[in-house]
């Protein structure tokens, strides 16, 4: 529980770390941390919606701030208002006003506002949610994963403006100091600004492409997540929570559904691979301690999917996911269907990466000698991947060619990202030896 | 509105195509043509020019003993702009639409820059050149 010091100071809406942060918001609590709950829930829509309103983000945040600090106190006596989103927003925008009418600049300021408010209101198309505030946040979230703006700064930016981290807790999930996130997301806003990056969700002509870069944002916050399963649990809970808030704003990209039915069946997973912090393969996970109510969950999504038929490379990897997660056992895995469904994802999205999930698929079908020679031809494009050179050991390995096994597993050892991961090819060395 | 520059790039020793058959000359040009009366046409042209290539182009800069020139241009790169456009664009979008179509003309990459300010300093500062 987040002791008072931390509920006091705004700029510590952190994620909750602790497993517990998907239990159902209904539920119990102090008034502190329900509060703190809150200010992240709405602050996506309410940075939003002031961005809109003040056509400036470091404005809206700073409004938020404000607003955020008057809440604190007087929802104390108060209570809790029905609408807390609408409540803040309201406080925000009134107290930005009282601001700037103090200066010559804030009048012209609040005549631009004034209008920007009326032009926004007059010009937007009707989008999908009902909710004007859902519409508010697909435009924020467009803007944040602009592919004007390079990857990095599209994630922090998502991060902070849509997720609510806090500076501090963004540069950590990163390995980057606080001071070089701010200057980060500072060289971000600039550009937004001064580039005149738009505030709306694009036109249908350069959807796809758009979107594709707001899912792949989020796959990475997801991804990066996976680096600590306990550490950054909180990165794979904003992840999915804002391709929750994705799949429920654009209802008909049936890739926003399946980024998300891809999150939770991976997600589903990790009680069984979180064993202190040591890799536990696929074929050694104890199924029984998968999530059943992620596998559920996206399994139904992937059917709704498959229903539509209108395959993309996000639909494709949840479908995958969704055959493992069928399987009682290892040996019971529909291999067949996993080969088809790449051949399918290889056709649409053909990176050596596929190719390399293909080929492991295609070994436990045709056998390790046949996976090798599928991935002769990408050998060279992912020498510097370990998990190609992971796998090519463990196929030499069933080869009984270990001394070749051996090189392979030395090498991935050498590349690998995570101390975890170079433990366990450690291990597998050290197994080859005796 | 925000005004952008779209400068043009060509790579050194990567000119496409070379030399150009007076067909596909006159398919670009028409193209130009084209593209150019629709940037009249929609208030988005404001200037536009073509530069000489960058052996004809001179570096200035400010030393311990007055100017100092040095030849060729200020970036050592295999690329160098070949011309411009400023253009008047609602928004970053417009204006990588614009570009997108003048790259495809050009066969050549696109900078697009926004800008900052335009016109004379003395027109940006009229307190400071007021006396």
């Amino acid at each position: 529980m987040p002791d008072r010091q931390e509920v006091s100071d705004p700029r510590s809406y952190r994620a909750d770390r602790s497993p517990s942060s998907t239990e159902d918001p209904t539920e119990g609590g102090s008034g502190d941390s329900s509060v703190e709950r809150i200010f992240r829930e709405v602050y996506g829509q309410v940075i939003a919606t002031l961005v809109r309103a003040f056509g400036d983000i470091t404005l809206a945040e700073d409004a938020a701030q404000d607003a955020f600090m008057v809440a604190i106190e007087r929802w104390k006596s108060d209570g809790i208002p029905p609408n807390p989103a609408g409540w803040i927003v309201t406080t925000a925008q009134r107290r930005a006003i009282d601001d700037l009418r103090r200066s010559t600049r804030g009048r012209q300021l609040e005549q631009q506002i004034h209008t920007s408010v009326d032009a926004a209101a007059a010009d937007d198309e009707p989008l999908a949610g009902d909710n004007p505030l859902d519409d508010d946040r697909l435009r924020l979230i467009f803007t944040c994963c602009h592919p004007a703006l390079r990857t990095e700064h599209q994630v922090a930016l998502t991060l902070r403006l849509l997720g609510g981290l806090s500076v501090d807790d963004v540069a950590r999930s990163f390995l980057v100091s606080e001071s070089a996130m701010a200057r980060r997301l500072g060289r971000a806003k600039y550009k937004i600004k001064a580039a005149n990056i738009p505030y709306r969700v694009p036109a249908d002509a350069d959807l796809p492409e758009r979107l594709n870069s707001v899912l792949s944002v989020i796959y990475l916050i997801y991804n990066t997540g996976t680096d600590d399963l306990t550490e950054r649990a909180d990165l794979r809970d904003e992840a999915i929570r804002l391709a929750r808030a994705l799949a429920e704003l654009m209802p008909d990209e049936p890739e926003a559904a399946g980024l998300l039915a891809l999150l939770l069946l991976n997600e589903s997973r990790v009680p069984a691979r979180a064993t202190d912090g040591e890799v536990v393969l696929l074929a050694d996970q104890d199924r029984d301690e998968w999530d059943r109510d992620l596998i559920t969950e996206g399994q139904l999504i992937v059917r709704v999917c498959i229903r539509r038929d209108r395959p993309g490379a996000f639909q494709l990897q949840a479908a995958i996911q969704a055959v493992h997660c069928d399987a009682a056992t290892f040996d019971a895995t529909d291999w067949t269907q996993i080969v088809t469904l790449y051949d399918h994802l290889y056709a649409i999205a053909p990176t050596a990466v596929v190719a390399l999930n293909r080929a492991i698929a295609i070994g436990e079908t045709e056998g390790p000698d046949v996976a090798l020679t599928e991935i002769e031809p990408i050998r060279a494009d992912l020498d510097s991947y370990h998990l190609m050179h992971a796998t090519r050991g463990t196929l030499l390995r069933l080869l009984d060619r270990r001394d070749e096994a051996m090189s392979s597993y030395r090498r991935a050892a050498d590349l690998a990202t995570t101390d975890a991961d170079r433990r366990f090819l450690e291990a597998q060395i050290t197994d080859l030896v005796q | 509105m925000t005004q952008y520059l779209l400068s043009t790039y060509v790579v050194d020793g990567e000119v496409p195509d070379q030399p150009m058959t007076p067909e596909k000359m006159q398919a670009m040009m028409e193209g130009v043509l084209t593209l150019e009366a629709e940037m009249e046409e929609t208030g988005t042209f404001v200037f536009g020019g073509r530069l000489t290539g960058p052996d004809a182009a001179t570096v200035v800069r400010n030393g311990d003993t007055g100017a100092i020139m040095t030849d060729g241009p200020f970036a050592e790169s295999k690329e160098h702009i070949a011309g411009f456009y400023i253009i008047n664009a609602d928004d970053l979008d417009a204006a990588l639409a614009w570009a997108a179509r003048v790259s495809d003309m050009t066969g050549g990459p696109i900078e697009v820059y926004p800008f900052a300010a335009t016109g004379q300093v003395k027109d940006q500062f009229p307190d400071m050149s007021s006396d």
